[in-house]
């Protein structure tokens, strides 16, 4: 512990601008894989452990589509899209099948899956680690910005996961589908009744997940390592997010990752061999002061 | 009557004799041909699958071409090695399952212990329980072999080791600070034995080599942490002069790629012991110039014609450049079939015994030649040295080597202030 170090960090504006963009940038890529497990937990009731598997197999879409095109572009649409397809493909396939089903045949079926997926990226792209390498367009040196130094791609990340995170939160909230989703989430037979196929429904809210899913595997691949069972520590801590913001609640996953993201950013100054805990801390702080989360809603 | 029966006894014997060569030549003959045939077998552990599958994938080609080979040239009296290898996944605990699945279910004549060091202390239980030969070929945490307690007749080391490697990074390191007046260090290495005792012991030695040298600050990310951007933001704010870390595989080039939109690489001096490998060097798409690696294996390194023709034939081989697993495994490997044919045996107590010691012409050693010392079973006499990157092919052209003169001393004072001796 150096709380000397974290005050000092505290009234160094330099110090502060750094972690903060840190911060940001580690909580917003969180946030989207987040979002979707949020997501499906909030209208399926289901614990998508294989969503870590998404984001993997967004990074790899991405990485080989950025090999045959050379586009950036192209290949975080390629990851998000990939993925968005093969989320409808494991909702109607498999997920479809133990709706109802006790959660741990659930979780049966999607740890079986996270295994298939690391074999299966095994055999397609081999066992070794890949790097994507960094888009010419984006190397650039940093920003300095009052003394603190902000990398111009992660300054591109933010803005673009910002923009995601925005009309995620207006396609939930304003729109048509959105409020059918919700209302799918709360009353899945009442939606049904009024002769809307909540299977479609579903199958949309996992093609959602799997986009953003590919979406942050895509965008994050420069500067992370490709490797069969790299969805596996994402996935860890987007439980923890959701724990944090709430099931179900998209507003709360925004907050508990950037949360979360702030915490390891100045938790790494603070209390350097104490970062991991801390984000176990505020979890069991919540659970303990709001257990459905900071924007659950409570019984649900 | 004696004489009689004495014949007639004589004619049965001859007659049953007879009947016996028969029947040995119809069935007797095959069976023992059979045996002969048997082939030795050779169980590997090793992480086939996760994030440290390349361990698996390059381990086991480096020790089955080695095996290949001894099978090619007849094997032992026709006997052939039959390698099987096995996933433990990156658990200790499931490599020690299946080192003992090998031994007792499988019947294994040799353990090859081809995973992490902390599956390597729960395989050397095994190796000691069992008696099986068994040789650790990856595992570079030093007690492994240099703690008497730990240590096994037989159970030998085909890896570097990490306090070579230290006082190898060590000296090399003070040279540098001295020229380039580097004081301020920090230290940023995975959160596990083999990072918390590589960190420790370079910094040892540097301060050995380099009395000014002064350590500021230390970060510590979790093994197969995807995002180092904390770590990274805090070596910016605590600005020292040069950082050591022994990140290793996808974690180094996600750390190198992070840096690298930093811009850390032409702040601070990095000594990355574990970049001057193919794994890394061709992986990483920026490699920065002027990093500082130790060399783990590189085909220039040692700069003999034995090194290049052989990382040649393993890229032809394999389409895919050799690593530091690679040479570590084929060594282990040959150390075995070298003592099987000395021994004519496969005998843990004869081929502990030839290979204790025992010298082997090899394109990775000093001068040709790799040993494993009598003393505490372990490979000394590798090419060791550290260099500065460059962005191509050769990636790291002027390898200086350390003495090995220089290394065994301080690994001797080492081993004396822990007790080893």
């Amino acid at each position: 512990m150096d709380l000397s170090a974290l005050g000092s960090c505290l009234i160094s504006p330099s110090c502060v601008i750094t972690q903060s963009t840190s911060g940001l940038i580690i909580g917003l890529l969180l946030f989207l894989v987040a979002a979707g497990v949020s997501l499906i937990f909030g209208v399926l009731k289901v614990v998508n452990f294989a969503h870590g598997a998404f984001y993997m197999l967004g990074a790899y879409f991405a990485y080989s589509a950025y090999q045959l095109s050379g586009s950036y572009l192209i290949a975080v649409l390629a990851g998000g899209i990939g993925v968005a397809i093969f989320g409808v493909l494991f909702e109607r396939l498999l997920i479809s099948r133990v709706y109802g089903s006790p959660v741990l045949m659930q979780i049966l079926v999607c740890y079986a899956m996270i295994l298939i997926l690391d074999d299966v990226v095994k055999i397609i792209w081999g066992a070794d680690f890949l790097s994507f390498g960094m888009p010419p367009a984006f190397q650039q040196l940093p920003i300095l910005f009052a003394g603190g130094v902000v990398p111009v791609f992660y300054l591109f990340l933010i803005v673009i996961t910002l923009i995601i995170a925005a009309l995620l939160g207006l396609l939930i909230t304003k729109t048509r589908y959105g409020k059918i989703v919700r209302a799918a989430a709360v009353n899945p037979s009442m939606v049904s009744a009024l002769g809307i196929n909540t299977g479609v429904v579903y199958a949309s809210v996992f093609m959602l997940g799997g986009l953003l899913a590919g979406l942050a595997g895509g965008l994050a691949a420069p500067v992370r390592s490709l490797t069969a069972g790299m969805g596996t520590s994402i996935i860890i801590e987007s439980f923890i997010v959701t724990v944090i913001g709430g099931m179900g609640s998209v507003a709360g996953a925004l907050v508990g990752s950037i949360l979360i993201g702030l915490v390891r950013s100045f938790g790494s100054i603070g209390f350097p061999l104490f970062t991991e805990g801390l984000m176990f801390v505020m979890m069991a702080v919540v659970l303990v002061l709001k257990p459905s989360g900071l924007f659950g809603k409570e019984g649900r | 009557m004696t004489s009689r029966n004495r014949h007639a006894v004589g004619r049965r014997s001859v007659l049953k004799g007879a009947g016996a060569a028969a029947a040995t030549a119809i069935a007797g003959f095959p069976f023992i041909s059979r045996a002969q045939n048997k082939p030795i077998k050779a169980g590997m552990v090793t992480i086939g699958s996760g994030r440290g599958a390349m361990v698996g994938s390059a381990s086991s080609k480096g020790a089955s071409w080695e095996i290949e080979k001894f099978n090619a040239a007849g094997g032992l009296n026709g006997r052939p090695i039959e390698l099987i290898v096995r996933d433990s996944k990156g658990k200790p605990e499931e490599s020690a399952r299946i080192a003992r699945e090998f031994v007792n279910s499988d019947g294994v004549d040799i353990l090859f212990d081809a995973d992490s060091s902390a599956a390597a202390f729960a395989i050397q239980e095994v190796a000691k329980e069992t008696g099986v030969l068994t040789v650790h070929m990856n595992s570079e945490t030093s007690s492994l072999t240099a703690d008497p307690k730990i240590r096994s007749w037989n159970a030998f080391r085909s890896a570097r080791q990490g306090i070579h490697d230290s006082i190898a990074g060590g000296s090399y390191a003070a040279e540098v600070s001295k020229t380039k007046g580097l004081k301020t260090w920090m230290g940023c290495s995975p959160d596990y034995a083999y990072g918390r005792d590589s960190n420790k012991l370079f910094f040892e030695y540097l301060k050995h080599f380099h009395k000014d040298a002064e350590v500021i600050g230390e970060s510590w990310p979790k093994l197969f942490q995807p995002d180092y951007t904390e770590q990274l933001t805090k070596i910016l704010q605590t600005k020292p002069q040069a950082v050591y870390t022994c990140l290793w595989g996808g974690d180094l080039t996600a750390f190198i790629d992070q840096s690298n939109i930093y811009n850390l690489f032409a702040q601070i001096q990095v000594f990355a012991i574990n970049i001057a490998d193919y794994s890394i060097l061709t992986a990483v798409k920026n490699l920065p110039k002027g990093i500082h690696s130790g060399s783990r294996y590189l085909s220039t390194f040692p700069a003999t014609k034995e090194n290049a023709d052989w990382a040649a034939e393993y890229r032809k081989k394999f389409n895919e450049h050799p690593v530091n697993w690679s040479w570590e495994n084929a060594s282990g490997a040959k150390f075995v079939t070298e003592a099987i044919k000395k021994t004519n045996s496969v005998d843990p107590k004869k081929l502990a015994e030839a290979m204790s010691g025992m010298t082997i012409d090899s394109p990775f050693g000093v001068g040709g030649k790799l040993t494993l010392r009598a003393e505490d079973n372990t490979l000394v006499n590798y090419a060791t040295g550290w260099g500065e990157t460059i962005q191509k092919d050769p990636y790291v052209p002027d390898v200086k080597a350390v003495d090995w003169k220089v290394i065994l001393e301080l690994e001797h004072e080492w081993k004396k202030a822990n007790k080893y001796i």
